[in-house]
């Protein structure tokens, strides 16, 4: 097998090839219904919480703003339907933490349609104000990193960036929202590809799609000019592929260099839901407030891809895709990288790619989940596409020598894709262990 | 209704340590058939009673406390395996349980059972009763003996704590003209006769005091590295190295030095590279220290061969190459990514 994928000449190196299950992918968008209530809270994504500009008792259109952003790296939100403000005060996430919220109870007869939109002038603006627009729609990445789109926008001036790359891999199995996207909605991202690189100094664009998506690359291309500037380009379909760092090296064949971001060299990555986005909200001057969420799992009965209005309680999804009440594994995104969900209250939230709901058992059962010594065996070496030694990591993790973790074997460079703790025959739980060695790490550096 | 919540990943792989440790036995059966098939009823009461000491043992130790690992892990049934296929097949049977014992005793409970030992189980078994029992693990016997189905080599069947019976003695006595108990190697380094290489791949032609086939032992191999379950490069760096190396020596001194097809399927280089050298546990994790373990095992055994005074190296190579795998992974660390970062584009 190792022999083989030598052989195969993969781009980038390492990587591993967990079951697809991408079951859904072949499922159009369809919208999901409102909640009685809808949860919107004020900090979803990285940066500051936005400040709310709503008063409890007021009455709200669908698509006006609720909350406006507080300071640059801060994105606003906006009611994802018409309703009434019924209180804004501490609500479970799902991460566990309560976090303040807009809670917006939705009049009966809420449709879909946006009843807030001020229709803007792309073209006549400057890159300030182009930044500033995007701000307004309240974007933010929504490959899963929640950074603020306009922060990420803002590349310094020293760095001139060559090549926008267009992540449209989805390597996390089961996933498969960014396919429909590509699939139905070509023309929104070509649209926010277009503002992105007016705000990048025009480099070229080249759409990255894993190659067990035909059907979407087709879908790009029919709608590119011959010889253009923006290309679409099919990749090895290989877990991480995904990750920024990785996509570039396929591509572009340059590696991002420790603690580095990858303008440094010239590439700026961005996801094709986002680019969708920008291309669909910001000619109508509209905010984010819904967005396209794959959901699926043993436990879902209707498994699909839907819109999700932003806010949408988990529990009142899981109702209407038809998962069962009882012992259940909710995940907010993909297997590899998901988040476990620990209260079924908690909102879905701009962060959130896919749910797959699985039976208590169904992903790993408490056997094999039985954890051995290190056999040394180097599964993890192989596989870890940041060239680490996770089984050193780990052994030092089980001795709580965080120090020569970060110092001798790079532990900063790990950016948790969980390749390692996939591959481990022996069940360690290594990338759950290098998570707790960081936050410990970052701990003891504060206290300095 | 109970949620669960796991860190992730959520999804595992399907191959765990006991799977691995299950299709290495699988591997080696057909392996110990041709051993069997060899050798008779001798090697087939080795077989057994090595595996049983070996099993005994662990049963002791996880009994005894403070060890990794469990009897249904399969690691002490390879260790067995692997033992007795590196025994003489007439090796008293007494002996040969002692070999096992110590083989889990001093080779993986004292440090703490599975995956914390630092040398190849087998290969400390084997070391100790080769200081132990210098004349009986030096008496070899040919395959393919009439009768060996019928009959024990009498040696095996030695009383434990006596000295085994006289097998040259037996031979001599026995049913074949001609034969002679030495290995290859051994004839080859104290009567200067070299034995040729198709009969020592293939170890079908009768009469010679040698193992399972090379070339069998590279086929089970092969299923294990196409499974994924075994470090092609390990096997391939010892038997690289060994072959590069008899190839200088043959071409400086081409009447004092055995041709490198001589030195590749002679004795135990197939089985050490392909079986013991490439344990998980004793070698290193990183894949440029696995070639450079690989090569340093190789060198070691012809030149062990070549200027020690035992016909055989392969056994010592590899545990000098086990005590090296420390210093080896520490200066063998993968490259990281984006550490030397060329500008190179790829495409225009």
């Amino acid at each position: 097998m190792k022999l083989l994928n030598f052989l195969r000449g993969e781009a980038f190196a390492r990587g591993v090839h967990p079951p697809q299950h991408k079951d859904t992918a072949a499922m159009p968008i369809s919208r999901l219904p409102f909640a009685q209530r809808l949860v919107v809270p004020l900090s979803q994504n990285v940066g500051r919480p936005a400040r709310p500009v709503v008063q409890v008792g007021q009455e709200v259109l669908r698509g006006q703003p609720l909350a406006e952003a507080d300071g640059f790296v801060s994105a606003p939100h906006h009611a994802p339907a018409s309703g009434v403000v019924e209180a804004i005060r501490l609500h479970p996430t799902s991460g566990g933490p309560w976090t303040d919220s807009v809670i917006v109870k939705v009049h009966p007869g809420s449709t879909q349609a946006v009843e807030w939109e001020e229709p803007q002038d792309l073209s006549a603006m400057d890159a300030d104000q182009l930044i500033a627009a995007v701000q307004r729609t309240g974007i933010v990445g929504l490959g899963g990193g929640v950074f603020p789109t306009h922060a990420k926008l803002r590349v310094p001036k020293e760095f001139p960036v060559d090549t926008l790359v267009v992540n449209g891999c989805e390597c996390e199995p089961y996933l498969t929202s960014d396919h429909r996207i590509m699939v139905e909605r070509a023309a929104d991202i070509l649209a926010g590809v277009a503002i992105s690189r007016r705000l990048l100094g025009n480099p070229r664009a080249i759409i990255g799609i894993e190659d067990n998506k035909p059907d979407a690359a087709a879908a790009i291309r029919a709608l590119l000019p011959f010889g253009g500037d923006v290309t679409v380009e099919t990749v090895p379909t290989k877990y991480p592929q995904g990750a920024g760092e990785m996509l570039i090296k396929t591509l572009l064949g340059r590696e991002v260099p420790p603690d580095s971001r990858s303008y440094q060299v010239g590439a700026y990555v961005q996801n094709v839901a986002t680019l969708a986005s920008m291309g669909a909200l910001m000619p109508r001057g509209r905010g984010f407030i819904e967005r396209v969420i794959t959901v699926a799992g043993t436990a879902v009965a209707r498994p699909g891809n839907y819109l999700v209005p932003m806010g949408t309680p988990l529990r009142f999804l899981l109702e209407h895709v038809g998962a069962p009440a009882d012992s259940v594994e909710v995940i907010f995104g993909g297997p590899m990288m998901g988040q476990a969900v620990a209260c079924l209250d908690a909102p879905i939230t701009k962060g959130v790619s896919g749910i797959l709901v699985f039976h208590g058992q169904d992903l790993a059962p408490r056997a094999v989940r039985k954890s051995f010594p290190c056999i040394k065996c180097g599964k993890c070496i192989e596989s870890c596409p940041m060239g680490l030694n996770p089984s050193m990591l780990g052994m030092l993790a089980a001795k709580r020598q965080y120090g020569p973790m970060a110092a001798a074997y790079r532990l900063g460079a790990c950016f948790e894709c969980g390749t390692c703790s996939y591959v481990c025959p022996a069940n360690i739980p290594l990338v759950q262990q290098f998570r707790v060695a960081k936050q410990v790490l970052r701990g003891s550096e504060k206290a300095a | 209704m109970t949620v669960e919540i796991h860190s992730a990943p959520h999804i595992k792989a399907d191959d765990g340590v006991v799977k691995i440790m299950r299709n290495v036995v699988w591997s080696l059966l057909p392996i110990c058939a041709f051993f069997v098939w060899q050798y008779g009823a001798s090697a087939l009461a080795s077989l057994i009673v090595v595996t049983a000491a070996c099993l005994a043992a662990e049963a002791l130790f996880l009994r005894l406390g403070r060890q990794s690992g469990d009897l249904g892990d399969w690691s002490a049934t390879i260790t067995g395996l692997l033992l007795a296929l590196t025994l003489p097949p007439g090796f008293p049977l007494w002996m040969g349980a002692v070999a096992g014992f110590v083989a889990i005793a001093l080779g993986k409970a004292i440090f703490g059972g599975v995956g914390h030992n630092l040398f190849n189980p087998a290969l400390v078994g084997r070391a100790f009763v080769q200081a132990a029992f210098p004349v009986a693990i030096g008496t070899y016997t040919p395959s393919f003996m009439p009768g060996r189905f019928a009959e024990f080599i009498p040696s095996s069947l030695a009383p434990p704590f006596m000295a085994p019976k006289d097998t040259v003695a037996w031979l001599l006595a026995s049913h074949v003209d001609g034969v002679s108990g030495a290995t290859p190697l051994a004839r080859w380094k104290f009567e200067g006769v070299l034995a040729s290489s198709f009969d020592l791949l293939t170890s079908v032609s009768g009469h010679m005091a040698i193992g399972p086939s090379p070339l069998l032992i590279l086929l089970c191999g092969g299923y294990l590295a196409a499974r994924g379950y075994l470090d092609w490069r390990i096997p391939a760096a010892v038997m690289g190295s060994a072959a590069a190396l008899a190839t200088v020596m043959f071409a400086i001194d081409w009447r004092h030095y055995p041709d490198p097809l001589f030195v590749l399927f002679s004795g135990g280089l197939v089985l050490g590279a392909v079986y013991m050298a490439t344990d998980m546990v004793t070698s290193p994790v990183t894949p440029k220290g696995m070639w450079l373990y690989g090569a340093l095992i190789g060198v070691l055994t012809v030149i062990i061969r070549y200027s020690g005074g035992l016909p055989e190296g392969v056994m010592y190579a590899i545990l000098i190459g086990n005590a090296a795998t420390p210093m080896i992974e520490r200066i063998s660390q993968p490259a990281a990514f984006g550490a030397n970062v060329k500008r190179k584009e790829k495409r225009p």
